[in-house]
Formats: structure tokens, C-alpha cells, sequence
């Protein structure tokens, strides 16, 4: 999932400015899963704005509000609510708050939480990131838990010299990469495997990771393999 | 001694290099005059590359001025704050201005220095910046891409004229817990084209020793890192701040009493080299402003 984490109030105030109908939009997929934008945090941002002296002139909280289709679907269905509308805040990622505005053309849209990451969730409220979406996994070099992902230099040939007891020096909190995969590796009989393996496929190639993304590609018909 | 890395290394003779820093500022005379102290005395003289992320002129500039002064320098090239195209084209210039003794860091993050908002690059790392400096040295680059006239893959591409000659150096930590993947890191630098090495602060010869015993026969020479101890304060952020190091308890004591502060780090620091010198190649000098000391401290080893 993608993780996210809410905006100070302040800042969602500070561009609604000039705007007094807003009409708020969560998640149901991952910002519900963490807590900054699912119904209870939807009717929270409605509380909140109305005593800041706004109008909350609906809201709504698609299954999955990246899903450009549904999210119009769900927002049709409160088309006079959406007509009175002066600006949406999206309780969602960025490509939650892009999905509104591709169907909502001539309203203003504003995201009301910051998109972290690409997320395991290891338990109820404890979310971190596993991967970069580099467009080029490396993982099976690895023993399955990706450096560039977990390795703030994101090295490929092994570790840097300032872990200390396992923990990595930038964030002594969390463990180095490194002492994990070689941990897994032994566990898997993989070691010699990573070791030689490490950094053989060369620098990284960033070109297969050129914004913006594009994947366009045949759906398969329901009901046909 | 002799002058440059790859003479010193040829020499066989035990080897000796320095360190200094440029400043933030765009003045670098006192970096010059504390390079001085080296003279003579060392192989070479390492230029940090805006070491600890904090912003500061370039390491190339320094080792210009240090060549402009007859001392010999060691670029350090971190791939912190350049992608693949400046790294490759600032080992070219320094080729071109007659700096070929080049150390190969991978580098700290940006969030430990005085710009931590800064976006880290770190496209290479030291062990893929040693690889395209050796590439280099065979007169072609890391270029990778496809013709798109006659759809080939290109995989490297010849440099004008007579390639550059580079003696690579890389760093490791030998304090570092756990010890094993330093020394599978530094078996990738070697094999990637390193030719000697110098590693972080030592002052444990106990556990330097364990590290030597555990990397085993390598081809080329381990200089022990030498960080110059200048008070109890200092000892004590580095134990607290630098992973991997240590620095014992009596060396911090030795350090207490200010009149003979000096003294006693001299003599204290000698004793570490003297310690060192059975079990490694060589050693680098680290004395973060107190280089005016390390004349004393080489010639009390007997170096």
C-alpha cells in the first residue's frame, strides 16, 4: 500500500483559502489502513472545518479513490452536493488527489495527507517501507529484502562503515539492511549466492525508472484466461 | 618516503599518508599550511570531499592547491552529491590536472550534515566508482545505451586520446559490528580494482589485529587510520557519534590534565602506531587540525 501520514490543519487551511464549500474525499484502501483518510478521519476533517467556519458540502470515501472510474462513479451519485462544491480535499495519497481532479475538471482540488511511501503493513499501525518501485527488482540477488528500499545510500555492494551493532548510522532506530540480509541469507542457504551476486548486474539503471510512469497494456476480457 | 601512492606501493617500504580538509570558504592558504607539516614525510595527503556532509570547497580544488605547493595529493570522491556523468568527468579532470591517486567513497548521508534537506544521489557507490575508474584507465567509460540507428547496444565508450592512469584507494571500518560484511564489502572493492586502503579511526590494536587475521592475505596494503586525539571531549563524541570506534578509557584519562595534554597525545599516539605497524602496510594520519603534531608523532615511532 502506500503509506501516508495527515498534513498539520494548519496548512489544509492555508489552501482552502478563498474557498468556503469544500467537499472532503477519503479512502478506503490505504488511507483508511493507516488512519488519514477512512470514514472516521473524513468525519474528523468535517468537524474540524466547519468550526474553522467552512461548509462541508459532502463527503465520500471511495473503495479505492486511485481507481479514476469509481471515484467518479461515487461522486456522481452526489452530483448536487458535488455542484455546490468550491474546492475537494482528498483525504488520500497523491494519486488519490489526481484521480479526483482528472473528473473533476473545473474544481480546484487539494490533498489533505502526505504519500510516504511503498508499504508492508506488519500489524495494525505498524507500516514500513519495502520498496522504491525502481522498475528493475533486484530482490532475488538479494535474499528477498530489497537494499534500495532499505539502505538510505541504497548501495548495492554491500554495506557503508558506520552501522554499529546492526543499526544503521542514519536512523539508529532501524537495522542496517545489510546485517538483514546477510542474516536472511545463512537462514536461507543463500549466502555465498548473495555474496557473489551482490552489485553484478552494475551501477543501477535508472533509466528504466523515467517519470512519469506509463503502463498501458491489453485488459484481459472477464471470463477468458 | 616516497611521493604518490602507486610509487609508495611499488617501494614495498611501510607507508604514511595524511589528511586535510578544505574550509567553507573559498580560502584555502591554512589548509595548504597544515598540509605542510606533511612534507616529506608522507606518500600522500588525502583532500576529504565535503566530508561529514557539511558544505565546504571541493576536494579537487584542494588537491590542486596542494600540487601547486609540490605536496602530493589523494582525492577523495564521495557519490553522495554526483550522478555517473560528474563522477566519470571530475576523474577525468583530475587526470588532467595531474591528480591520479584517487580514494573511492560510497560517502555519509546528507542527513548527518548542515544541509540535510539536500537530495542525496548516490547513483554509484564506492565499489561502482572503483569500477568506472578502472573502465576509465582502460580508455572507455560507463556509457550504456541503444543506437538508435542501428539498435546495437552501446556498452562503453572510447575516451579521446591516452586513457587516464588512476592508483585507486577505498576505505573500510575494521571496529565495525558485526565484522563480516566489511570484509566481504572490501573484497569487493579490491576486486573492483583497489590498490590500497585505508580504514576508519583505530585505537584497539587487540581488535585491529582480530580484523586482520579475520580479512586474511590481500593483495594490497591496509593503512591503519590514525584519528589524532585532541581532548577527553573529543574522545568521548567519538565513542558516542563514530560507529565502530572506541576509544579506551586510559587514552581518554592520558587526556585530562591540560598542561600535558600535548605531550601525552603525542607520546600516546606514537605507542598506537609503533602497536599497529607489525600487523598492517601502513598508516593514514587523521589529525583534524592538529597536523602541526604529527611530525612528532611519526618521528617518536620511530617512522
Amino acid at each position: 500500500m502506500i503509506a501516508s501520514s495527515k498534513k498539520a490543519f494548519e496548512e489544509i487551511l492555508r489552501m482552502l483559502e478563498g474557498h468556503e464549500r469544500i467537499f472532503i474525499i477519503g479512502c478506503g484502501d490505504c488511507a483508511t489502513q493507516c488512519q488519514t483518510g477512512g470514514e472516521v478521519e473524513v468525519e474528523e476533517m468535517k468537524q474540524q472545518l466547519e468550526d474553522a467556519g467552512k461548509t462541508v458540502t459532502g463527503t465520500a470515501v471511495p473503495d479505492v479513490t486511485c481507481n479514476v472510474l469509481d471515484t467518479a462513479r461515487v461522486l456522481r451519485q452526489q452530483k448536487e452536493a458535488v455542484e455546490q462544491t468550491d474546492a475537494f480535499l482528498v483525504l488520500s495519497c497523491g494519486t488519490g488527489v489526481q484521480s479526483v481532479a482528472d473528473s473533476q475538471e473545473s474544481k480546484p482540488v487539494f490533498p489533505g495527507v502526505n504519500s510516504l511511501f511503498s508499504a508492508i503493513t506488519k500489524r495494525k499501525g505498524q507500516v514500513y517501507e519495502r520498496c522504491v518501485c525502481c522498475s528493475d527488482c533486484v530482490v532475488g540477488d538479494y535474499a528477498g529484502i530489497c537494499p534500495m528500499a532499505r539502505c538510505p545510500k541504497g548501495q548495492l555492494h554491500g554495506p557503508c562503515g558506520g552501522y554499529d551493532e546492526g543499526k544503521c548510522e542514519v536512523n539508529p532506530e532501524q537495522d542496517c539492511v545489510w546485517a538483514l540480509i546477510i542474516e536472511r541469507a545463512t537462514k536461507t542457504g543463500q549466502l555465498e549466492q548473495v555474496l557473489e551476486h551482490m552489485g553484478s548486474q552494475g551501477a543501477k539503471n535508472w533509466q528504466a525508472d523515467t517519470h512519469p510512469g506509463e503502463l498501458v497494456f491489453e485488459p484481459r476480457r472477464a471470463g477468458k484466461l | 618516503m616516497p611521493v604518490g601512492m602507486r610509487e609508495a606501493i611499488d617501494s614495498g617500504q611501510f607507508i604514511i599518508t595524511g589528511e586535510v580538509a578544505p574550509p567553507k570558504g573559498c580560502h584555502l592558504e591554512h589548509m595548504v599550511e597544515e598540509a605542510e607539516f606533511y612534507r616529506g614525510r608522507v606518500a600522500g595527503i588525502n583532500v576529504t570531499d565535503i566530508q561529514s556532509s557539511v558544505m565546504r570547497a571541493s576536494s579537487l580544488v584542494g588537491c590542486l592547491k596542494l600540487k601547486e605547493a609540490g605536496l602530493p595529493p589523494v582525492l577523495q570522491m564521495v557519490c553522495r552529491d554526483r550522478n555517473r556523468l560528474a563522477l566519470q568527468s571530475e576523474l577525468l579532470s583530475a587526470c588532467a590536472l595531474g591528480i591520479t591517486d584517487v580514494l573511492c567513497l560510497t560517502g555519509d548521508y546528507t542527513t548527518l550534515g548542515d544541509h540535510p534537506q539536500a537530495k542525496p544521489v548516490f547513483d554509484l557507490d564506492s565499489v561502482s566508482l572503483l569500477k568506472a575508474a578502472r573502465r576509465l584507465m582502460e580508455g572507455r567509460d560507463m556509457a550504456y545505451y541503444k543506437n538508435a540507428r542501428t539498435g546495437e547496444i552501446v556498452d562503453g565508450e572510447a575516451l579521446d586520446g591516452a586513457p587516464p592512469s588512476f592508483c585507486l584507494g577505498c576505505v573500510v571500518n575494521p571496529g565495525a559490528v558485526p565484522m563480516e560484511p566489511q570484509i566481504y564489502k572490501l573484497l569487493k572493492k579490491i576486486e573492483a580494482g583497489a590498490e590500497f586502503c585505508q580504514t576508519q579511526a583505530v585505537y584497539d590494536p587487540a581488535l585491529f589485529e582480530e580484523f586482520m587475521t579475520r580479512l586474511g592475505d590481500v593483495p594490497i596494503p591496509i593503512l591503519a587510520g590514525i584519528v589524532v586525539l585532541k581532548s577527553p571531549m573529543m574522545a568521548k563524541y567519538m565513542n558516542a557519534n563514530v560507529a565502530g570506534v572506541k576509544v579506551p578509557d586510559w587514552m581518554i584519562a592520558e587526556l585530562e590534565d591540560k598542561e600535558t595534554r600535548v605531550a601525552k597525545s603525542i607520546e600516546m599516539h606514537a605507542k598506537l602506531v609503533q602497536d599497529l605497524k607489525p600487523m598492517c602496510q601502513g598508516v593514514h594520519m587523521m589529525p583534524l587540525g592538529w597536523d602541526k603534531h604529527v611530525p612528532a608523532i611519526l618521528d617518536l615511532a620511530g617512522l
